[in-house]
């Protein structure tokens, strides 16, 4: 401890942190729901089945651009060809990755949760040195807004998915089953993380000096303002939605569960 | 009534120093700046602390209580169990003078190094005319009464001695920020912001907004929008190919 809360000249107390509360809880439960999510996702991406069942397609496997794919998931076509033999989950994977893994809030969590760099405040971290997101291969942070909008995309294809969910198996319009529902949920969910993004923020309006002199602009920010404090709660829910909405199309797909029909 | 607290108080220099126990009497609705003050009064007459308001105001009775970074006038003593002994040592991050009272002047060297707002050349000061939402935005960050317990809790300087003369802190990054957001400030504050002040080491991990009185969002309000206005400058290929295209004026 010559570095740090233990550098010359500093009160000599000799312990890394004073703190008596449970400080550990949130990075612990950081560390778990982000790990048991990566295990279910990746175990998932490769099963390379049970994602298509009567109009539900699995938000992993959408857009199903592989010559595979069932025809009604394959919304986009089939770019890719026969020599892609992998999953099709393996496709699109990067771009919802990317946007998790560079978005602001879950840097923090996992700086704090993995990296230690602080797991909490004034607990002294563990590194001896620390130079930020100043190098490689974190300056790539700084890519978070392209991959905010390839997720506006993605939204709008999995927004796309619900509605093809109100068809019964038989194709025909006009009807709701809970997987309908999940999926629809599924989608606003993911809507609410996307526009409460501090990239949509800086986007929309943010980056301006003069609001008055841009009138539209600075209502939408206002708008994305009222939602950019709740980020982190549309983060997790976002990410435990889609790792569920998977589940239950995989659980109707497998035979497990009925998918119930309301209408 | 009252009850007997146990306090744990860091007595000491830059030398040396260590926690000392002592069972003081707390009052009903006291803060842990009374109790200071009454071991002062009673038992400890050398006791160094510093602060002047009592009321959260002035920023100067800066400390850690149970390892957290607070102020001590605002921090009651019922939110501790009567049986639970309370910690207070001067901030870990700043050189310490002696018991309870560091050396912030870390701070008043980073305030230095901002330059002041500067206003059109075509304008006099009291000519200045700006629309209430042109203002507004920044006028959270003037909130800040200069607690410093932000600059204690980040981990990069009080984890890394080193960062101190290239890292300005969280303080004047929202000093930066309400710069940056001024109509008619006409310094370019955003590149200085990552290459001279340091807010690529920031790894916004929100300690700092976490712990600030005043309740400023540091990070999301001044932090993040200061990091996305550099990468329009100097990271975001196609903004800068838009800007060098279009000529336009984007702001
Ligand atoms: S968010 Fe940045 S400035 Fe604030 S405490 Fe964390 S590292 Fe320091
Ligand atoms: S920003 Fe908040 S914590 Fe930091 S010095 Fe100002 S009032 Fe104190
Ligand atoms: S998605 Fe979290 S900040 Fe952009
Ligand atoms: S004495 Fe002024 S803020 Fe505590």
């Amino acid at each position: 401890m010559e570095n740090g809360v233990g550098a010359p000249g500093r009160a000599k107390i000799g312990v890394r942190h004073l703190r008596t509360d449970k400080w550990w809880i949130s990075p612990l439960i950081s560390v778990v729901v982000l790990l048991s999510f990566i295990a279910y996702s990746t175990w998932r991406a490769f099963e390379n089945d049970f994602y298509y069942v009567d109009h539900l397609v699995s938000p992993f496997y959408s857009p199903c651009l592989a010559t595979s794919c069932p025809p009604e998931a394959a919304i986009l076509g089939t770019p890719f060809g026969d020599w892609w033999t992998l999953s099709p989950a393996l496709l699109i994977l990067v771009f919802p990755l990317g946007f998790r893994l560079t978005c602001y809030y879950y840097r923090k969590t996992y700086y704090r949760a993995f990296w230690m760099s602080p797991s909490a405040c004034a607990v002294a971290e563990p590194h001896k040195k620390y130079t930020g997101e100043t190098r490689q291969p974190l300056l790539l942070q700084n890519s978070h807004r392209y991959f905010f909008f390839a997720g506006l995309i993605f939204n709008i294809i999995l927004t796309y998915d619900a509605i093809i969910a109100f068809k019964n198996p038989a194709g025909e319009w006009g009807h709701m089953s809970v997987g309908t529902l999940v999926l629809l949920a599924n989608a606003i969910f993911l809507w609410m993380y996307s526009l409460s993004c501090h990239s949509c923020r800086h986007a929309v309006g943010g980056r301006l000096k003069h609001f008055s002199a841009h009138p539209f602009r600075y209502k939408m920010w206002t708008f994305v303002s009222t939602l950019n404090p709740h980020h982190p709660k549309f983060a997790w829910v976002s990410l435990i939605g889609v790792a569920l909405c998977d589940l239950y199309v995989r659980s109707v797909a497998t035979g497990q569960i009925t998918n119930f029909y309301i209408f | 009534m009252g009850y007997l607290a146990s306090m744990r108080i860091w007595r000491g220099n830059s030398a040396d120093g260590q926690l000392e126990e002592h069972k003081v009497e707390v009052g009903d609705g006291e803060v842990v700046l009374d109790v200071i003050h009454r071991l002062q009064a009673t038992q400890t007459p050398d006791l160094a602390v510093r602060w002047n308001c009592k009321a959260g105001k002035c920023g100067s009775c800066s400390v850690e209580i149970n390892g957290k970074p607070r102020l001590m006038c605002m921090t009651r003593m019922n939110t501790f169990a009567e049986d639970e002994t309370v910690t207070v040592t001067p901030l870990r991050a700043f050189p310490v003078i002696k018991d309870l009272v560091t050396d912030v002047s870390f701070n008043y060297q980073k305030a230095r190094e901002i330059p002041a707002f500067k206003g059109p050349e075509n304008l006099k000061p009291g000519e200045y005319r700006m629309a209430q939402v042109d203002v507004q935005r920044s006028q959270e960050f003037r909130k800040c009464i200069e607690c410093f317990l932000c600059q204690d809790t980040c981990h990069v300087i009080r984890d890394h001695e080193e960062n101190k003369p290239q890292f300005a802190g969280p303080r004047f990054f929202i000093r930066i920020a309400e710069l940056d957001m001024h109509p008619l400030d006409q310094l370019n504050r955003t590149k200085a912001a990552q290459e001279e002040h340091g807010l690529g080491m920031c790894n916004i991990t929100k300690c700092c907004t976490d712990v600030c009185p005043e309740h400023i969002k540091i990070t999301d309000n001044a932090i993040i929008p200061m990091k996305e206005r550099v990468v329009d400058k100097k990271y975001d290929p196609l903004v800068w190919l838009g800007n060098t295209i279009s000529r336009r004026k984007s702001d």
